[in-house]
């Protein structure tokens, strides 16, 4: 099967900055993928990429089949929801329902008024009156009013309190209930999109660290610790991402190339947010960008 | 309809919540043979869980014999796991509730009782492979 996105070596470069370096991932169709990554990590420039809001200037993305373009066919398949939620603070609900239907071949209204009916959102206040967690809700409504067989969300959480935050991921999860709609969101707070998403792309630093099914990535690695001692031994076996060492003790973040036999080291499972900040952190020492200790809060600063 | 609740904190992988809830149910008599499941779509509107971890979590459950996917009408108990019937589980909830008080009337905080608890569990576990 074609996955719904398949990108390589894509390339996005603004004057002298690079936004995003050489990204190269998949996405199979029905997957919520999570796109994490610190803030200026590219994670918006990939996502204006995928949607043909941008053009590249290297490499090549195939999106539902062919590239990404501001043609109203393939603008159809995609319901792209900015970080701005793009509301008419003056209008209602049920104007913009009106609005949708003269701008869209396939629109359903009255998927809108349902959602939003289950919801107890009123169809005739202003969008400018509702709450934060409200006018979200009636976004994806709107958006998914299209029917796109591919959606991409730019920190849809962000603005959100917990309880909005999780009613909104159970309506995007309900969404992609059926395995025809294909969810990409970006966010830096892993813990709460974790239940949700099926699939993961770490972007640090302008590059891709990690990008699979999270299944698949909870399997491949494991967190090593023993007594402080070189790591020369077990690198040659398995992929270090991650080296702690206290005065005693050496704590490994490693990819599994095969079984680890030395019985120095205690094995354990990581959790997803344990492999990211791994990554994420990883980048930071290769690159000695930044201060890590303010970009790694971001991330993990709900817990 | 048994309502799953999802933590996301546990540890526990969303996937094997649904399960041991699904299975615990069964044992507890809550659910019984010939009742159905909320839908994948209802689990997924309710715990904001992913649908593909709620699918695999009852196809595992039906291949395990304990549940029936009706085509066109959803999923519906079958059996019940191993175990005593569902009444043990009252009796011995109630003689042990009568122990706690005890416990606790003796002066063991909860930590204290959980330990106990671990270590006669290990004290037994020894004697049945002595």
């Amino acid at each position: 099967m074609t996955p719904v996105i398949e990108t390589s070596g894509l390339t996005k470069r603004y004057r002298r900055v690079t936004a995003l370096s050489n990204c190269t991932i998949s996405v199979p169709e029905g997957r919520i993928s999570a796109l994490v990554g610190p803030n200026g990590a590219g994670k918006t420039t990939l996502l204006r990429l995928l949607a043909g809001l941008a053009a590249p200037t290297g490499g090549r993305a195939e999106v539902l089949g062919g590239p990404p373009r501001e043609d109203p066919a393939y603008l159809a398949e995609i319901g792209f929801l900015a970080q701005e939620i793009p509301l008419y603070r003056r209008l209602t609900a049920e104007d913009h329902i009106g609005i949708g239907a003269h701008l869209n071949p396939r629109w359903d209204g009255q998927l809108v008024r349902e959602r939003l009916a289950g919801l107890k959102i009123p169809l005739d206040r202003r969008a400018g009156t509702l709450s934060g967690g409200q006018r979200a809700q009636l976004a994806l409504a709107l958006t998914l009013a299209k029917r796109p067989r591919l959606l991409l969300l730019d920190e849809p959480l962000g603005a959100l309190d917990p309880l909005a935050r999780q009613n909104f991921l159970a309506a995007l999860a309900e969404a992609a209930t059926g395995g025809d709609l294909t969810i990409v969101l970006s966010s830096h707070l892993i813990a709460d999109i974790e239940r949700t998403c099926d699939h993961l792309i770490l972007l640090a630093e302008s590059q891709v660290q990690l990008c699979g099914d999270i299944e698949t990535l909870l399997a491949q690695h494991r967190i090593l610790t023993g007594p402080r001692k070189d790591t020369t031994a077990i690198g040659a076996t398995q992929t270090v991402v991650r080296e702690d060492t206290t005065p005693r003790q050496t704590t490994l973040l490693v990819k599994l190339n095969g079984p680890v036999i030395d019985p120095a080291w205690a094995v354990d499972e990581p959790n997803l947010e344990e492999i990211v900040l791994g990554y994420m952190s990883a980048g930071q020492a290769g690159h000695g960008a930044g201060p890590a200790g303010a970009r790694l809060s971001a991330i993990g600063g709900d817990r | 309809m048994i309502r799953f609740r999802v933590d996301g904190r546990s540890g526990v992988p969303p996937y094997q919540q649904i399960v041991q809830q699904v299975r615990q149910a069964l044992r507890m008599g809550v659910l019984s043979v010939g009742d159905q499941l909320p839908s994948v779509r209802e689990v997924v509107a309710v715990t904001a869980v992913n649908p593909n971890t709620v699918l695999k979590a009852y196809r595992d459950l039906e291949r395990e014999g304990l549940v029936e996917a009706r085509s066109g009408q959803g999923t519906f108990a079958r059996g019940r796991p191993p175990g005593p019937p569902p009444g043990t589980h009252t009796r011995l909830g109630r003689t042990l509730a009568a122990w706690v008080r005890e416990a606790r009337a003796a002066g063991l905080d909860d930590e204290a009782i959980a330990s106990l608890l671990q270590v006669t569990l290990q004290a037994a576990a020894e004697e049945d492979i002595a």
